[in-house]
């Protein structure tokens, strides 16, 4: 098999993914996330209506109810109808408005679902899941450094955080709605984008320990060009599933299917070009992978 | 002899499948939608007449029934419908024709055939964005209980020192603290000692000021944890027997976190109705049971509250010796008789005001009422002519029990001479439920209609159909014949993560199906390892046996890492995360462990029956090996 030179152009890998992370970074400190409802706090009304919707009909019938702020957009069909209430309604605003609604309209107007978040929640619920990630990293690091080394341990950890960056700075960017299930696809994507790194660690000890003359570079550019197939296989089955998922699992599900598509794209990359190139970074050598010999154990006796 | 399996490995795998076949299997079975009919009290017996009332309603209405069943012991009967539109209607009638004592409920009532039900074998739970309903969170408001003690402490303390003769300042101050000033420190050296002594559980801290002696008095840590906790579980029970009154089919009622509760009600869509029942105040009144003599203007009548005792009144004074907040706790037991009774307890200052009251009337008998904001129904028509049902408030107040007063109780007494342990446990079920320790607020609310839920089910559906189908697609191009194993194995792995979320009674919400869909995707990963290694060894030159003995045995470790790690991820999901997280963390760990299974046992043991032990020229595994 022909040996791929993936770490000739590891500069360039870099270059792109400073950028990547600049991107992301600038876009989460000027626009932020869209952060959803289970974040923000406030009221979500979601109505079927029996024929298309009139838009600019409920905004105006919103609006003379008083309903100040109010957010009116279609969801999915033009007879479904998404309504957002800003924080300081009270939880009994959805069913409220909901009558109001249907008064203002001859056909029926059918309740798909009310959610109410309250303001204590939101803020928790992203201490929650900042904690969640910062745990979820810490003790992965710690199995990898304990079933590999530290030198991996921290390329993994990289990576993951170079996807977790990426794909909230896609979710800045676009601005697409940051809800809880994007915040759970997160955590897959870590998940997974581990599982690619581990793959690739894996193939880089085996053939350390295997080819005896080679140097790091070469090595890394063998371990990667060994276990490119099954990299591209694994993320191409995951990917036609996240498509259909993101194309036929409705709306409710469409930003966690969109957010793990990013994902494991970027996962797959990183994987290639972010932890081998941090190893090379960190100046991974054969040493570092030796097993150690057990004091004792495996030695011969030679008796008279 | 190379890639055989021993005959045990086989059985293994036949096993663990056929497992799993049976307990998928009650998915199969699609529920009929259903009425369940409940009594309002425990005491209201559901009979054939109630049914036959019920039958009427729906006869009328033109809604076809079926299998309606009553439970042994007349608390809880089922109608079965056949068609999923007529269920609202349905409810409406009957609800209508049966009154204000009994609630009927939407269900969907399982149709597991016995073969497999008597094995424990039970379809997955949906979870409410699947199957429509309301999820609350509640927050229970824990500094309003604290409040409440120092309240408490206050008043117990001014009465202390008022009886002790000390003179001086006590209030609470900005810091919730309670404050006392005196004018020596003699006096308050006194104040110390008698606080200390009724309380122990305060922390006293002495100040001095110019010309003021001052004892600063918190509560420990400790306490207040306790009493936070105390409020929380508290309302929990509360929240538990009136979540009872919805008459909803398995609801969920849990703590989360310090002091929140979760309420999960399925199939109901009136949230109003719902959030009343939950929010309603309940309280308590002990009243003397008035003397014969009595003014008419000093006296109220009663009725009791259980239905033994239907009909029967009391007349008690119009004076409130106590309400429910001063009540602790009630707990049924049994004396040493082994007769059934309830021991109450009294925050102390209760205590007092029970000695007072009780110390000069022995032999009198006091009244427990129970008072319960209750909702009428009248059916008026609107100005459409249609028929609405009006909810209208009242206070419904019932006598509990009246017992003798046998001797001058305090803080701790105890009620005898019930017939039953079922009536203790009921009676000490009301005390409870109408001391409500802490008030509680809506803090999140998600209602799904059912017409959604049945949508997400079908998407989810979809999606994982579509999901397999491109996977299998690719599978078999790519890998041939060992695609075709892969592919089973992948099925397989389906139908053991349905039965294993069956077995261990998890919920399926869309996040979870979700997360099905994605380990379809990631399951190959395991098989996509192999294959690969089984491609590079024949590359090496290995013979087919050898380089699927090695493919498989060199991908292991791969794989045991790259899953362990995954399965860290999805655990720290569980513990941290909520709602739609859970979901998604269970199905995504459930199948972390059944795929493991699956591709690494399953699908060796189908290669090894297609090409172990014999000899084999070429493998067919694509990629042009």
């Amino acid at each position: 098999m022909k040996v791929i030179n993936f770490m000739g152009q590891r500069k360039l890998a870099l270059a792109f993914s400073l950028i990547l992370l600049t991107i992301a970074a600038v876009s989460l400190a000027t626009r932020q996330l869209n952060w959803g409802l289970d974040f923000t706090g406030g009221t979500l009304v979601e109505v079927n209506y029996s024929e298309t919707a009139d838009l600019n009909g409920i905004r105006e019938t919103l609006e003379t109810e008083g309903y100040a702020g109010a957010i009116v957009v279609s969801f999915g069909t033009d007879r479904d109808v998404l309504i957002r209430l800003p924080q300081g309604y009270s939880d009994s605003q959805g069913a409220e408005l909901l009558t109001r609604l249907q008064n203002a309209y001859d056909g029926t107007v059918e309740l798909r679902r009310i959610e109410f978040v309250g303001p204590q929640v939101g803020d928790e619920l992203r201490e929650q899941g900042g904690l969640a990630m910062l745990l979820a990293l810490g003790l992965v690091m710690l199995y990898i450094a304990f079933r590999f080394q530290l030198k991996f341990a921290v390329g993994a950890v990289v990576a993951l955080i170079h996807d977790v960056i990426v794909v909230l700075g896609f979710f800045s960017v676009t601005g697409m709605e940051f809800d809880l299930t994007v915040l759970a696809a997160l955590l897959a994507v870590i998940g997974y984008s581990l599982n690619d790194t581990i793959v690739v660690s894996d193939r880089i000890r085996e053939n350390f320990r295997k080819i005896r003359k080679a140097d790091p570079v070469e090595v890394i550019n063998i371990s990667l060009t060994e276990t490119l197939g099954r990299t591209l296989v694994t993320s191409l089955t995951t990917m036609l599933v996240l498509m259909a998922l993101a194309l036929f699992g409705g709306e409710m599900i469409n930003a966690f299917a969109v957010a793990l598509l990013v994902g494991v794209f970027i996962g797959t990359y990183s994987s290639i070009y972010v932890a081998a190139n941090a190893l090379l970074m960190m100046g991974v050598s054969k040493e570092d992978l030796m097993i150690p010999v057990r004091e004792g154990a495996e030695q011969e006796d030679l008796m008279p | 002899m190379l890639n055989k399996y021993p005959l045990w490995k086989y059985l293994l795998v036949l096993f663990v499948l056929a497992l799993g076949f049976f307990y998928a299997a009650p998915n199969l079975y699609k529920p009929d939608p259903a009425l369940q009919i409940t009594g309002e009290s425990s005491a209201q017996i559901i009979d054939e007449a109630t049914l036959t009332r019920a039958h009427k309603a729906l006869e009328e209405a033109g809604i076809d029934y079926f299998g309606e069943t009553i439970d042994p012991d007349g608390r809880n009967a089922l109608i079965r419908l056949r068609d999923q539109e007529e269920q609202l209607q349905a409810q409406a009638r009957v609800s209508r024709v049966l009154g204000d004592g009994f609630i009927v409920a939407l269900n969907l009532a399982p149709t597991t055939p016995s073969w497999l039900s008597d094995f424990g074998a039970q379809p997955v739970k949906l979870g409410l964005d699947l199957r429509g309903g309301v999820h609350f969170k509640l927050e229970v408001d824990v500094d309003a209980a604290i409040e409440r003690r120092m309240e408490y402490y206050l008043n117990a303390t001014k009465r202390a020192l008022r009886e002790a003769r000390i003179r001086g300042y006590v209030d609470i101050d900005g810091d919730n603290r309670l404050e006392t000033k005196f004018r020596s420190e003699d006096l308050r050296e006194q104040a110390r000692a008698i606080i200390a002594e009724n309380h122990p559980e305060l922390v006293l801290d002495r100040v001095d000021e110019e010309g003021s002696w001052n004892l600063y008095a918190v509560m420990t840590e400790a306490t207040r944890d306790e009493l936070a906790d105390y409020a929380v579980t508290q309302n929990l029970t509360t929240l538990r027997n009136r979540v009872n009154e919805l008459g909803v089919s398995e609801p969920l009622v849990q703590r989360q976190g310090k002091n929140r509760i979760v309420v999960e009600l399925a199939g109901i869509q009136d949230t109003a109705e719902a959030k009343r029942i939950l929010g309603k105040v309940a309280n308590l009144e002990f009243r003397m049971v008035a003397r014969l003599e009595a003014a008419p203007s000093e006296k109220q009548r009663f009725e009791y509250r259980s239905a033994d005792r239907a009909g029967m009144s009391e007349w008690l004074e119009r004076e409130v010796i106590l309400t429910g907040e001063r009540v602790t706790n009630a707990q049924a037991s049994f004396d040493q008789n082994g007769r059934p009774n309830v021991q109450i307890s009294l925050d102390s200052e209760g205590g007092l005001l029970m000695n007072r009251a009780t110390r000069d009337n022995i032999k009198r008998r006091m009244g427990v009422l129970f008072i319960e904001r209750k909702y009428r129904t009248t059916y008026e028509r609107d100005e459409n002519g249609e028929e609405v049902a009006v909810k209208i408030p009242y206070d419904e107040k019932k006598l509990l029990t009246a017992p003798v007063i046998q001797s001058a109780l305090g803080a701790q007494f105890q009620i005898t001479g019930l017939d039953s342990p079922l009536e203790a446990s009921e009676l000490a079920l009301m005390l409870r439920a109408g001391a409500l320790a802490a008030p509680i607020s809506f803090v999140e609310e998600r209602t799904v209609g059912p017409s959604l839920g049945a949508e997400n089910i079908r998407l989810g559906v979809k999606s994982v159909q579509m999901g397999l189908a491109l996977v299998v697609l690719f599978m078999v191009l790519y890998y041939r014949v060992f695609g075709v194993a892969a592919v089973i194995a992948l099925s397989c792995n389906l139908v053991l993560m349905i039965a294993f979320m069956s077995i261990i009674g998890a919920t399926l919400t869309l996040p979870g199906i979700a997360g099905i869909v994605l380990t379809v995707g990631m399951a190959v990963d395991a098989n996509v390892l192999i294959f690969s290694r089984i491609r590079e060894e024949l590359k090496n030159g290995l013979s087919p046996q050898m380089a699927i003995h090695s493919g498989f045995e060199r991908a292991v470790a791969t794989i045991l890492d790259a899953n362990i790690t995954t399965l860290i991820v999805a655990v720290i999901l569980y513990a941290v995360g909520t709602g739609p997280i859970k979901g998604f963390a269970v199905t995504l760990s459930v199948g972390i462990v059944t795929s493991m299974f699956t591709a690494i046992m399953g699908t060796r043991a189908l290669v090894n029956l297609i090409y172990g032990g014999r000899r084999v020229e070429k493998l067919s595994i694509g990629g042009g090996v």
